[in-house]
């Protein structure tokens, strides 16, 4: 699971961050290695049909890859596929009727599990949506790992004769795999947003461990039912995962849809006048890169971005739409009635209270205001007035400017922390970099 | 399920009485331990699945993967055993069962379970924890079963819904009928798991329930996270919605019912549950460009210039502006865009006629109509039901598509209609419209150019 890239951004290698190419170039290498080492010992004739029908089952699940909240994209029954098969112990197959040990090393595993996502990519190619090199790169570390340490336990006979020993140390490998991927799409995701990689592992935990545990499940599913089904009832196999998939597939579309509807919703205030322009997108991307700097979490951060959309939506209820819709330059008086009357629509809403506290808050001064300000209200004030001030111009001294304008009201009105991570941001977008 | 006829009693009383003639005559004493513990384990799961409901694409078509359960034991036990793990339903933890359904629910399960044990019997299935030997042979003679199975509860459930149900609803056939393949399909699904819990027992026993239950619950997990953002959904984008109707004192909760009255019209033609869903959100959403429209231009008294009329004929198109972002409303983007167009082609913004104009914006421009009659506005009372009933009439095939107008008659004559609240004259300071451009009795008056 990683970020989906937009294609313009990671175009060329050189525009490619170090961790990226790291990750890229450690998959590259295995994967060389593994289809060499496959290519020069030849597979046991019985164990062909095997590796073909696991290349096979990885390919679909390639294709049916999963888009997650934030923007993340698994591919549950591509991982589930490869882990199996590196945890695989017998398969039984007929004719003669007897189990053969499937004698499988783990480059072998590797090459297949590569094949497999290969062919898998081909469509998403072919119908240009991203290759998603990162994502697979990922999955198939992960893969790796699992194989190195398990392959050799497979012939462990004290293991492998003792079903519960084996399930054991089964369920602690696709614990370790999910780990592994968890990890390392926590490093790229924090690297391509500037987060905190200590917050990005906890979000990326949280969002994962639902998955990993129906991921690892299957994958036991798979390998024990491989004992008395055989490899042909393969397909048999993925249900469970597939009902799953569909259940998450209906979760993570409402999630894009509900922030979609509020990002479009938020606009009536910029169509009916209220507002610039384009005002609550850019204080809201920008309220949410100041959060990712002060490291919040990825809930906290959904908060600010949906209270930072409709931070305005209170001026609906004005007659008159303030000029310019620069609330920075009305009376505070007014400031707090429109935050009032904005959380009042929010809170209407009866599910999003966290959100209408955030609008109610925004009006506050950081400093003497009892009770002090949530973070995610301060970050709002400062986000609006910076935008206020510059609006959507990309003009770098006017953002400095801005900047120093705010940070000379860091005595009482803004949070300084917040003005100074502000201004790192504003900083990096300067030069380009976000 | 409501007050039941004398039929629907004699019915589930039969099935209830032939589950017991099955189960009877069953000699169970040669049984050992092993079968017995075997078969408490499959009860276990049954109860399990059957509280944990895990719905598929619809919200119609909530249904519990149990029967993998039942299948199982017809793999593991035989038809006895499956006949005695559906009986457990009687135990069900789903609250709000009558004891008269859960009785009912037992026989069904049992009957079916027994139906399938004795199919799969009957086509060589060998009873027992299945070895490789078994395998491929024993799939022809599962799927046999499941569909035995899938038959026989479907049948004898379709036949007490059938009694039960009140007479004169429409709608609900038409609703079962469209999620019908959905469910068997689902079924047929959850029977596969059935034998995938035969073929890990063989390698892990009662731990293969553990492991088929792990992803079935992240599922369930998943679904109710949907449920929840879903709500969480409806319910932010009712009161955004509410905050744009502030703007005008006699509008408020007309997106609102405007969304009810799209959904009646759907579910009425029999729309699919996803498309229904969607019109009533295009409802809620259709006149959201109204905001674009200068307040001066929608509080205006007396006859409005032709750059005046030009500004709200382009509210469809603002409307669009502001939602064209949100993904899943493709369809809806058209209702709400074209939601003032004319059967008859004398509509806006593009003047469409007839079936060139989409199907959701003729259904809203039903609602929409409607509900702008039976609101108070400032020139006038709010008019009655009938009255604006027979506006509609009227306008059916010039204004409005004949068939929708019919649909949506009918389904007021069933569902009826919230009227607005009496609003009396709005309070000083209150903004307010002097004209409606919705009405269709009253159309905007328009300086006539020279």
């Amino acid at each position: 699971m990683t970020v989906s890239q937009p294609a313009e951004r990671w175009s060329s290698w050189q525009d490619m961050d170090s961790g990226r190419l790291l990750l890229l170039a450690a998959a590259g290498m295995l994967a060389v290695a593994a289809i060499a080492h496959t290519a020069a010992v030849r597979m046991p004739a019985a164990t062909v049909h095997v590796a073909a029908a696991f290349g096979v089952l990885i390919a679909l699940g390639e294709l049916l890859r999963l888009a997650l909240p934030g923007g993340r994209q698994a591919a549950p029954i591509a991982t589930a596929g490869g882990m199996a098969y590196a945890l695989l112990l017998y398969v039984s197959s007929r004719p003669p009727f007897r189990e053969l040990p499937p004698q499988v090393p783990a480059l072998q595993v590797i090459a297949v599990t590569v094949a497999g996502m290969t062919i898998g990519a081909l469509p998403h190619l072919a119908a240009g949506r991203p290759a998603g090199l990162t994502g697979m790169a990922s999955r198939l570390v992960a893969v790796s790992c699992v194989a190195f340490v398990f392959r050799p336990l497979a012939g462990v006979q004290a293991i492998v004769s003792r079903w519960w020993l084996a399930a054991a140390v089964m369920a602690v490998l696709a614990g370790l795999g999910w780990l592994v991927n968890a990890v390392i799409d926590a490093l790229i995701r924090a690297d391509d947003l500037g987060a905190r990689f200590g917050v990005a592992l906890g979000d990326e935990m949280r969002v994962q461990w639902p998955l990993g545990a129906a991921v690892g499940a299957s994958a036991m599913i798979i390998v024990f039912a491989t004992e008395t089904m055989g490899i042909a009832g393969l397909a048999v196999f993925v249900v469970p995962l597939l009902v799953t998939q569909l259940a998450f597939r209906r979760y993570a579309g409402i999630r894009s849809t509900y922030l979609q509807t509020v990002r479009a919703l938020a606009r009536v205030t910029e169509v009916g006048g209220y507002v610039e322009s384009g005002h609550s997108r850019r204080v809201s991307m920008l309220a949410v890169a100041v959060g990712r700097e002060l490291g919040m979490s990825e809930p906290d951060l959904l908060d600010l971005e949906y209270a930072a959309l409709m931070h305005d939506i209170g001026q609906l209820s004005l007659r008159d739409p303030i000029p310019g819709g620069a609330t920075v330059l009305v009376s505070r008086a007014d400031q707090q009635r429109i935050a009032e009357l904005g959380a009042d629509v929010i809170a209407k809403a009866g599910v999003l209270d966290r959100v209408a506290e955030l609008v109610r808050c925004q009006s506050l001064a950081a400093r003497g205001s009892d009770p002090r300000p949530p973070v995610g209200s301060r970050i709002i004030r400062a986000a609006n007035a910076f935008d206020d001030l510059v609006g959507g111009s990309a003009d770098r001294d006017r953002s400095a400017a801005a900047v120093e304008r705010l940070r000379l009201d860091t005595a009482s009105e803004y949070d300084p922390g917040v003005v100074d991570a502000l201004g790192e941001v504003a900083g990096r977008r300067r030069a380009g970099r976000l | 399920m409501g007050k039941m006829s004398r039929a629907a009693w004699l019915y589930m009383g039969v099935i209830v009485i032939l589950a017991a003639a099955l189960i009877a005559p069953l000699h169970f004493d040669a049984r050992g331990i092993h079968w017995w513990i075997d078969l408490s384990v499959l009860r276990l799961l049954f109860l399990i699945c059957d509280s944990t409901p895990t719905p598929l694409a619809s919200r119609q078509s909530a249904w519990s993967p149990s029967s993998s359960a039942t299948l199982a034991a017809v793999v593991l036990l035989g038809p006895a055993g499956a006949a005695l793990v559906g009986v457990i339903s009687v135990f069900s933890l789903r609250r709000r069962l009558m004891l008269a359904e859960r009785l009912f629910n037992g026989a069904m399960y049992a009957v079916s379970g027994y139906a399938a044990g004795q199919a799969y019997v009957a086509l060589g299935g060998a009873v027992g924890t299945p070895g490789p030997r078994d395998f491929p042979a024993i799939i022809w003679a599962f799927a046999a079963a499941a569909v035995v199975h899938v038959i026989t509860n479907h049948g004898l459930l379709w036949g007490a819904v059938r009694l039960t149900r009140q007479e004169g609803r429409p709608r609900d056939r038409s609703r079962l009928e469209s999620s019908l393949p959905l469910l068997l399909g689902s079924d047929l699904g959850y029977a596969v798991l059935g034998l995938l819990i035969a073929a890990l027992w063989t390698v892990t026993g009662y731990f293969a329930a553990v492991l088929v239950l792990v992803p079935l619950f992240v599922a369930r997990w998943a679904m109710g996270q949907f449920a929840e953002q879903q709500q969480a959904y409806s319910a932010t984008m009712e009161a955004l919605c509410q905050a744009v109707e502030t703007k005008d004192f006699y509008t408020r909760g007309h997106s609102e019912r405007v969304s009810r009255g799209s959904g009646m019209i759907a579910r009425e033609i029999g729309m699919r549950p996803e498309r229904a869903d969607a019109i009533s959100y295009a409802g809620m959403l259709h006149d959201v460009g109204k905001l674009g429209v200068p307040t001066k231009v929608l509080q205006k008294n007396g006859a409005l210039t032709e750059e005046e009329y030009a500004a709200i004929q382009l509210h469809p198109m603002r409307g669009l502006e502001i939602v064209r972002e949100i993904g899943f409303l493709d369809e809806a983007l058209t209702g709400i865009m074209h939601h003032h167009e004319r059967i008859d082609g004398k509509g806006y913004p593009m003047g469409l006629a007839g079936d060139e104009i989409p199907e959701f914006a003729r259904v809203i421009a039903v609602a929409d109509a409607f509900d702008s009659m039976t609101s108070n506005r400032a020139y006038r009372q709010a008019r009655g039901i009938d009255e604006a009933v027979s506006e509609l009439r009227k306008g059916s095939g010039s204004q409005f598509d004949p068939a929708l107008v019919d649909a949506f008659i009918a389904a007021l004559g069933r569902d009826g209609w919230t009227l607005p609240g009496p609003a009396g004259a709005p309070p000083d300071g209150q903004p307010a419209t002097a004209q409606d451009h919705d009405d269709p009795t009253a159309p905007l008056q328009v300086v006539e150019s020279l």
